[in-house]
């Protein structure tokens, strides 16, 4: 087949790609689904549908899902106050945003865990008044919150500092007044941005593991969340069972993407229609 | 209504946009500001409509006392260079917009809508997203937008400057019939001296943050004030030379100047634009110009004629009627001669204009 690309290299750097992406993502997903696969249907429906599973998908998917809330909302104000304001400091702050990028999340979980246990310098006062920020499904969606703050900031950032100045000012000749402003004209625009924000978090937040370990006691039934029900399966040499929790997390994760992709999407659809 | 502008200062740092700035706009009339970027025009408009505070002075509606008003209690129309609609919402929910803020019913939306729909000829397009709009037809949504406030003003910031040239030959018919049936007084800002002269009943010409001349088009065409507002109403040929009983001397044109009677030779400039220079063969009394013949383009409703004068070193723009241009039968390097039908004469000192 006669090639009219431009560019020479396609088949190189397509196989090149295709390797790549088999070599880290599609043959231990394969080997995943292979593993769980040895199970029989019952076996398979025992172990992912256990009591124990299902508890620790509702602690992951609704600690994820209020931590998304959380987020979108901190999300918005923190993006609103680096692009309408001017202060001290302001790059730095920005900058700092994206600390839990880089941060390995289970150094956030030590610190956490440390300053909200009983003990800690924060928990020995909060604790005694019933604010368990440690070692409880609060202590999770707190660190989740920390985590995810990124992906909403970052997604927002742009597009507010893409409406224009005179689209309020428009919207206040004609007799609107700021909250009126707020809900009809800028709150619209951002939705897209805000709805693709909060996909991001909410499936990074399902994936997360490393800060949740730390401040979760991670018991069975109450802060136990899947990835650790993974963990905790590979311990006791249930490899195939195992398996079985990661697939399910794995189409769970996979329904997300697709619903993030159709999000931005439409997101780049609205955003490229300005003027 | 009538719109009063009192002794206006506005400064941004140390850039002075307006200084001691006043106006007034008859109820009904359709005024121009006219002027170039850094004019201080469109902060003129800006603050009209409350956009923007004045660091001084008073900006009034017939005798209402505006100037502490906030944009959203003035009842005005305003619209942006760039339109500004709102891109989430049809064309429909757009116009609505202001009545909807104003918790007006339903019906009464709807009929109001439909009525300016109407009226800027964009029945059919209700469902349409601005994205979906040419910028023509955003442009009379953003206007229709403007106008279902039913407001006491039409404030325009470079209404045309966004569009292509065709579009905005037809818009500025349109807004100029348009205003003749609403009667709304309406100020727009523009840079454009054509677009100004063509809608707008008065002019008022802007430079630095000071009002230069204002007047009827026809007015501040043929009586332009200053040399800043004549240079900027079109192009023009200068000349420098020095006046002097009663006569203005630009090395071989000489003028009469009654304006100036004095014996005392002063430094003048003058100015004569294109149509009112002509071009002969043989020299014409003592005051024709020898000049040589640089470039012709006969393609327009008049051909313009570019020549070479030696003896002041520049090169003049001659505008002839196509008539006299095939009658003269000119070429390049032509030795012609010029003569000037009218001349303005400026004296430096009397005013701060300077080449």
């Amino acid at each position: 087949m006669a090639s009219h690309r431009v560019l020479p290299g396609f088949r190189l750097s397509l196989s090149y790609a295709i390797a790549y992406l088999s070599v880290l993502v599609l043959i231990p997903l394969a080997a995943c689904l292979t593993k769980a696969s040895s199970l029989t249907t019952s076996q398979f429906v025992a172990a992912v549908w256990s009591a124990q599973a299902r508890s620790a998908y509702l602690v992951t998917f609704g600690s994820s899902a209020v931590a998304g809330v959380i987020d979108t909302v901190l999300g918005l104000l923190l993006a609103w106050v680096f692009v309408r304001y001017d202060f001290p400091f302001k790059r730095l702050l920005d900058s700092l945003i994206d600390l839990p990028f880089a941060l390995p999340t289970a150094v956030a979980g030590l610190v956490y865990s440390s300053l909200y246990s009983q003990n800690g310098w924060l928990g020995q006062f909060l604790v005694p008044a019933g604010i368990k920020l440690a070692y409880s499904q609060a202590a999770i969606v707190f660190v989740l919150v920390f985590i995810g703050l990124p992906f909403v900031v970052r997604t927002v950032q742009p597009v507010l500092e893409s409406i224009d100045a005179d689209i309020e000012e428009a919207a206040a000749c004609l007799g609107a007044n700021r909250w009126q402003t707020f809900t009809r004209i800028l709150l619209p625009s951002l939705y897209p941005a805000l709805t693709t924000g909060f996909a991001l978090t909410f499936a990074r937040a399902i994936g997360e593991y490393g800060s949740v370990v730390f401040v979760s006691a991670n018991i069975p039934f109450e802060t136990q969340i899947a990835p650790h029900l993974i963990v905790q399966k590979l311990e006791d040499f249930k490899y195939a069972e195992a398996s079985a929790v990661a697939v399910v997390l794995l189409v769970a994760s996979f329904a997300m993407l697709i619903v993030i992709n159709a999000l931005e999407r439409r997101s780049e659809a609205a955003n490229s229609s300005a003027n | 209504m009538s719109i009063v502008v009192k002794n206006l200062s506005k400064q941004f740092g140390s850039f002075k946009a307006l200084d001691n700035v006043s106006l007034e706009a008859q109820s009904g009339a359709l005024l121009a500001l006219l002027g170039p970027s850094g004019s201080g025009k469109t902060t003129l408009l800006r603050i009209i409509a409350g956009l923007e505070s004045a660091d001084q002075g008073q900006v009034m509606y017939a005798d209402e006392d505006v100037t502490q008003q906030s944009p959203k209690d003035r009842q005005v129309g305003f619209v942006f260079q760039h339109y500004a609609l709102f891109r989430h919402m049809t064309v429909y929910e757009n116009v609505a917009f202001g009545m909807r803020v104003r918790k007006k019913s339903n019906a009464e939306i709807k009929s109001r809508v439909n009525e300016l729909l109407h009226l800027v000829r964009l029945e059919g397009l209700n469902q349409r997203y601005p994205s979906q709009l040419s910028g023509g037809q955003r442009q009379r949504v953003a206007l229709a937008r403007a106008l279902a406030v039913q407001p006491r003003i039409l404030l325009l910031d470079e209404p045309f400057g966004a569009l292509d040239a065709k579009v905005r030959q037809e818009l500025r018919q349109w807004l100029r019939q348009l205003h003749d049936e609403i009667h709304l007084t309406t100020v727009f800002v523009t840079h454009d001296q054509e677009e100004a002269f063509e809608v707008a009943d008065r002019v008022v010409v802007m430079r630095s943050g000071h009002i230069e001349q204002s007047g009827t088009p026809q007015e501040v065409f043929d009586h332009p004030a200053t040399p800043f507002v004549m240079d900027f109403l079109g192009n023009v040929n200068v000349f420098h030379g020095r006046v002097e009983n009663g006569m203005a001397m630009m090395g071989a044109l000489n003028i009469a100047y009654p304006e100036y009677p004095h014996a005392e030779s002063r430094q003048a400039t003058a100015y004569v634009r294109p149509h009112e220079l002509d071009i002969e063969r043989i020299p014409f009394g003592a005051s024709s110009l020898e000049v040589r013949v640089l470039q012709l383009n006969p393609a327009g409703s008049v051909a313009k004629v570019r020549v070479f004068s030696e003896q002041f070193g520049v090169a003049l723009n001659v505008d002839l009627n196509l008539e006299r241009y095939a009658e003269l039968r000119l070429h390049p390097g032509d030795l012609v001669y010029v003569a000037a039908r009218r001349v303005r004469v400026f004296m430096p000192g009397t005013q701060d204009y300077e080449i």
